[in-house]
């Protein structure tokens, strides 16, 4: 187990460091100079454009500043935002509020996914069981966008139960409602696995044998069929975590939460190569993590599942 | 039915003399399907004493494990249906019992020993944990005490250092050892009955006999009665004191094991006796009953043998035999000795 871990730990850089040095190169691909975009319409003054290169490390050539990147990323030293700001102290503001509402929505779509996916796969073809494939399929053919705008105009409009935004992004209460929407794909995906996982599993022969072992029906589910028929599901929610850190940029722009998403849309915009690099880093490393978290979870869920 | 000495509470314990253990009337059990109904069971009758074992024979579908899982309260309903028949367990019918007084008579008064203790036994519970679970649910135990209970289970069923192995998982196990966890779930809470659903199946032949072996003795030890389902005549023959013979979903012929092996009284039984490899035929081809076993959507009109059956006249196409009494050339009965055919006498005689 111990030397599972620091393997996979070592497997870890080479993907970080990939990953880090194909955003690096991307963002540097896109068209247009941010140094100039700075000035706007403008002409930039060709002394203060210089300094301004000079300044940001801009002025070496790609392969240099790749290099430059690289050695202050090891030092811990992230770079700084055009505006003269410390990238990382723009992700320590963005981060806390996107892992508070990737967690509310991963709660929110665990909790009710599987609630939903149990039920149903209990009563395969039953009344309940079709309307919460309908009602699934609906939620992953809507987009985002308008489900986060029928959600506005119905809570907020409407019924004004909260305001259309987020006012405070720290507020838990106020973050419920955009997690629900970020989290309403995912559900839709969590009850359907737990629905196909418990319905094959409800006919295996350890079910029968827990029946006629005279189990009352709560721990013949809650035990024998709920544990095994997780397996697939966590495999799932385990990748959607990361997800749904990164995905939420739309979310994040419909109700106005200063996380991750709305920073690094901003970044994307202003070319900041430096920050958009920055916050990919740190998505790579929450989705490493994920998916660690899961691989060990998995073998305690399944004793047959070995650490090679 | 107010008279009857073993409905008063103090009969309920003490099984009154003479009155079996489990009694099966009349039993029918069939599956809708899209396809149509298929009558698996059709008017089964058997019985079984405290100590006795039963054993019931038969090839695949003909309704020896749907009756079993009836027994239990373990079949899928629906697609299956009971629709008619009554099962006494000590002189109650359980068919009209509730839900929870069947549960409460699962796994504490009649247990199960399923075919492949691979996938019978919970692939992510500890065996330590499925064997516990016993007496946690039915007598309420700690979880520590259902742990020494559970090694205690283990060693009964002879498992090798069963405290080490108490929080294995099922695949660490080999077959036979699986098999003992079975037998040890079974018998955790001392059973009156267990229904053991062709224990032996799944494993190499030499384990077999000491798995065998193994549930007859502890069988005797506890006083239970068994009904040993299998399709297996070798494994019939030491362990059984008396077989039924099922085919389509019927009793065709019972009687005590040793009269059975001896004089067939019916011809599929007779069939199934000749297709037994013996050293004696080395180099001759094998006997096997012609035929496939019927379509239990259309089981054929009269005795459904009939189609496979070398004697069959024009009465077995059209009349579905009673199960007789089989007697001896003088006309004295033979005790325990019945048989579905119409021709039985010839068969048993001639």
């Amino acid at each position: 187990m111990g030397r599972f871990v620091a393997r996979r730990l070592l497997q870890m850089i080479p993907v970080f460091l990939g990953t880090v040095t194909i955003i690096f190169f991307m963002t540097r691909m896109l068209p247009g100079d941010p140094a100039a975009a700075m000035w706007g319409d403008k002409a930039a003054d060709p002394a203060q454009l210089a300094a301004f290169k000079h300044r940001m490390g801009l002025d070496v050539s790609t392969g240099q500043q790749y290099l430059d990147y690289m050695g202050n990323l090891l030092t811990g030293n992230f770079g700084e935002t055009m505006a003269g700001r410390k990238v990382i102290d723009v992700i320590g503001e963005a981060l806390p509020v996107t892992i508070r509402l990737a967690l509310l929505a991963f709660v929110f779509e665990v909790v009710v996914g599987v609630t939903i996916g149990l039920f149903s796969g209990l009563r395969r073809g039953k009344a309940f069981d079709k309307t919460a494939l309908v009602f699934t399929l609906l939620l992953i053919s809507i987009p985002v966008p308008v489900l986060g705008f029928i959600f506005q105009n119905v809570f907020a409009i409407q019924l004004k139960w909260i305001t259309p935004t987020v006012q405070d992004s720290m507020n838990l209460g106020q973050l419920m409602l955009p997690a629900i929407v970020l989290g309403s794909i995912s559900l839709a995906y969590v009850a359907r696995l737990t629905r196909t996982s418990i319905a094959e599993n409800i006919k295996s022969d350890y079910m029968r044998t827990a029946i006629a072992k005279g189990l009352p029906r709560r721990k013949v589910i809650g035990t024998h069929l709920l544990r095994n028929s997780m397996i697939p599901v966590v495999t799932f929610l385990g990748t959607d975590l990361g997800a749904l850190m990164g995905g939420a940029i739309v979310t994040e722009g419909i109700f106005n939460v200063k996380g991750v998403g709305n920073a690094l849309y901003h970044a994307i915009n202003l070319n900041e190569g430096a920050t958009v690099s920055g916050f990919v880093v740190v998505l790579v490393l929450v989705y490493l993590a994920a998916s660690l978290i899961v691989d060990l979870l998995y073998a305690v869920l399944d004793p047959r599942i070995r650490y090679a | 039915m107010t008279t009857a000495p073993e409905k008063t509470t103090a009969g309920q314990d003490r099984l009154v003399p003479g009155t079996p253990l489990l009694e099966v009337r009349d039993l029918h059990v069939e599956f809708k399907t899209r396809d149509g109904v298929a009558k698996a069971v059709n008017g089964v009758n058997y019985s079984v004493a405290a100590g006795e074992t039963l054993a019931v024979l038969g090839e695949s579908g003909s309704g020896k494990s749907v009756t079993a899982q009836t027994i239990m309260g373990i079949l899928d309903m629906p697609p299956g249906r009971v629709t008619a028949g009554e099962i006494l367990f000590r002189g109650q019918d359980m068919l009209k019992m509730s839900n929870e007084e069947r549960r409460k008579i699962r796994g504490r008064k009649i247990a199960m020993i399923f075919q492949d203790a691979l996938s019978s036994l919970n692939p992510v519970l500890s065996v330590g944990y499925q064997l516990g679970e016993m007496f946690r649910v039915h007598e309420g135990a700690s979880r520590k005490e259902a742990k020494a209970k559970a090694i205690e289970l283990m060693d009964r069923v002879r498992i090798p250092a069963a405290a080490q192995r108490v929080n294995d998982y099922p695949h660490q196990f080999s077959g036979g050892m699986r098999q003992r966890i079975m037998i040890a779930m079974a018998l955790a809470l001392e059973p009156d009955l267990i229904i053991a659903d062709e224990p032996t199946t799944a494993l190499d032949v030499t384990v077999q006999a000491q798995v065998m072996d193994l549930l007859a003795e502890l069988q005797a030890e506890y006083h239970m009665g068994l009904i040993l389902i299998t399709h297996d005549l070798g494994v019939v023959a030491d362990v059984a004191d008396k077989i039924a013979v099922m085919y389509a979903g019927r009793i065709v012929e019972t009687a005590p094991v040793h009269d059975l092996y001896a004089r067939p009284a019916h011809p599929y039984t007779k069939g199934l006796l000749r297709s037994i490899p013996r050293l004696d035929q080395k180099g001759e081809e094998l006997y096997a009953i012609k035929g496939l076993p019927p379509n239990l959507y259309k089981v054929p009109a009269g005795c459904a043998f009939n189609p496979r059956c070398d004697v069959a006249t024009d009465l077995c196409r059209t009349e579905i035999p009673a199960l007789h009494q089989v007697t001896d050339r003088d006309g004295a009965e033979l005790a325990g000795r019945k048989s579905a055919c119409h021709l039985w006498k010839e068969t048993l005689h001639g």
